[in-house]
């Protein structure tokens, strides 16, 4: 049979969810323990007898079956997590408690419980990232090293250490808590990270990105599909994923090279996605809440729903753009804003809205400032000043399909200021 | 043809759900052309790490076969082959040596006279 392609990681964060629940946080490791367990023993089993009708559940059932032997034998050696009380001591409420927590909808609670635990307000963003990764999406320590260009030994560091603060508490998060609301900001604020590391990242690797996409909008799925989580902000935070990823497939071109929007092949833009991007959208609009995810949201549609660069809506999103900028405002946003200003009225009144930037030193080390001056500069037909720009963005690639974009650029540049 | 065992010894644990995922993968691709080609006579059954030992006059118990991890019996299977150099060459698709494993070949006896 056909079998997923990453259905062993994608298993994985469901069976550590739901055994960190049941043996409790503070026994993370041995619920990280049963699940490998598990994978091996399919491993071996299938090997030989080839993959089963249904490997989720043979997966699930294997795991289940060496918790509930682990529960049996370590009854009185281990404390298991509280909100289960006594209900592991005897034979007769064990099993139908174990039972109980692999069912698929208590499988999903368990995930988005481990969500809000592993955005715990003592972790820095980039380590809450590095969690969800490794505990929900089944990352080894040494493919989040891979996708972020860090080194795995700096990776298990981050995260050993973090396990270490979600230890504190032995239960997993629940929703009643009153931290809710602002847990629920730092889960979205997580999801919105990982997905931009995929989207905007340093890693070269084309399948390694859109894997961590994928998995973002996997679990902003899991938020948009429960009462308590479906909030405005996160049906914004959906939509703005899928009007992104709607584009992913002609960001870079046949040949490996990247594309920049203006000069994208629009037919190969998703419209399957758009479509749910803009149906997230129209339920991101319910309630008062404006949140940056709205408004990013509101940009990549006007951008989604132009049929070419130059019909696309610049008042608006210089519009969105100011309003951003009092929400959560950035140099990157500035300069995003600049871009769009420059769309609207001219590279002149552009390159005047970069010169405006406040934090413009943040964007000295980011390659795509100086691209955006190259762009603006060529456009006002200095051409020298534009080639000087464009190469130091190419000093400034962060990888090879970056350099060769930007000495693309350069040629081109060349090219006018020969003439 | 002749009869053959596949030993599988050793090998070393993939370091996540996705290497597992993948190594796993290749084994099903691996088995699955092995039936293809008419060379699978018993597709054998994995072995669990631990074990005993019964040894001596005295009979005595002790954990585990293991000198070392690297030279457990993980698994075996049965093929059909020309002769054992045949067997040897087919052995050589098995994924097990991607993980630092190898595969014992050993000729079934005939048990005629």
């Amino acid at each position: 049979m056909e079998l997923d392609e990453h259905l062993f990681r994608r298993e994985s964060g469901r069976i550590v969810a739901t055994l960190a629940r049941i043996f409790g946080m503070h026994n993370l490791a041995l619920a990280e323990d049963v699940a490998q367990d598990a994978f091996c023993r399919a491993l071996e089993v299938w090997k030989f007898r080839g993959v089963p009708d249904n490997p989720s559940a043979w997966l699930m059932a294997a795991a289940k079956n060496r918790a509930l032997d682990i529960l049996r034998r370590e009854r009185t050696a281990l404390t298991y997590a509280p909100a289960f009380g006594r209900l592991f001591e005897s034979e007769w409420t064990l099993a139908p408690v174990v039972e109980e927590q692999f069912g698929a909808n208590m499988i999903k609670d368990s995930e988005l419980r481990m969500m809000f635990t592993c955005c715990h307000p003592k972790l820095p963003e980039e380590a809450q990232v590095a969690l969800i990764l490794n505990i929900l999406c089944g990352f080894s320590a040494g493919e989040i090293a891979r996708a972020f260009l860090s080194t795995k030994a700096a990776i298990e560091k981050r995260i050993s250490r973090s396990k270490r603060i979600l230890a504190g508490s032995k239960d997993l998060f629940e929703a009643s808590d009153a931290d809710f609301p602002a847990r629920l900001t730092a889960v979205q604020r997580a999801l919105y990270l990982l997905f931009s590391e995929g989207y905007h990242g340093v890693s070269n690797e084309r399948a390694v990105r859109a894997e961590l996409c994928k998995e973002a909008m996997r679990l902003t799925a899991l938020l948009s599909e429960h009462a308590p989580t479906a909030t405005p902000a996160t049906y914004a935070l959906a939509a703005l994923m899928c009007f992104d990823a709607a584009r992913l497939p002609s960001r870079v071109d046949g040949d490996g090279n990247l594309s920049s929007l203006f000069g994208q092949d629009r037919s190969r833009w998703d419209g399957q996605l758009i479509a749910e991007g803009q149906a997230f959208l129209d339920l991101a609009a319910t309630g008062t809440q404006m949140t940056e995810y709205h408004l990013e949201a509101a940009i990549a549609s006007a951008h989604s729903t132009a049929a070419h660069a130059d019909g696309t809506n610049w008042d608006r999103i210089v519009e969105m753009y100011d309003m951003l900028m009092t929400i959560r405002p950035s140099a990157i946003v500035e300069l995003n804003r600049a871009v769009a200003i420059a769309q609207l009225n001219g590279p002149e009144r552009g390159l005047e809205a970069v010169r405006a930037i406040r934090d413009q030193d943040r964007l000295k080390s980011y390659p795509f400032y100086f691209a955006a001056l190259g762009e603006l500069e060529s456009q006002s037909g200095r051409h020298v000043t534009a080639l000087r720009h464009l190469q130091e963005a190419a000093r400034l690639a962060r990888n090879p399909m970056e350099r060769r974009f930007f000495e693309q650029r350069i040629n081109e540049s060349g090219r006018h200021s020969a003439e | 043809m002749s009869e053959f065992t596949y030993l599988f010894r050793g090998g070393a644990a993939p370091g996540s759900p996705e290497l597992t995922q993948q190594r796993m993968q290749k084994w099903v691709a691996w088995m699955k052309e092995l039936g293809q080609n008419g060379h699978l006579k018993d597709p054998g059954r994995p072995l669990d790490s631990d074990g005993k030992v019964v040894k001596g006059h005295a009979k005595t118990v002790t954990d585990g076969p293991y000198a070392e991890t690297k030279d457990i019996v993980g698994g075996y299977l049965v093929i059909e082959a020309k002769d054992l150099d045949q067997a040897a060459e087919i052995a050589k698709g098995c994924p097990i040596f991607e993980a630092g494993g190898l595969v014992e070949i050993r000729p079934i006896m005939k048990m005629d006279m």
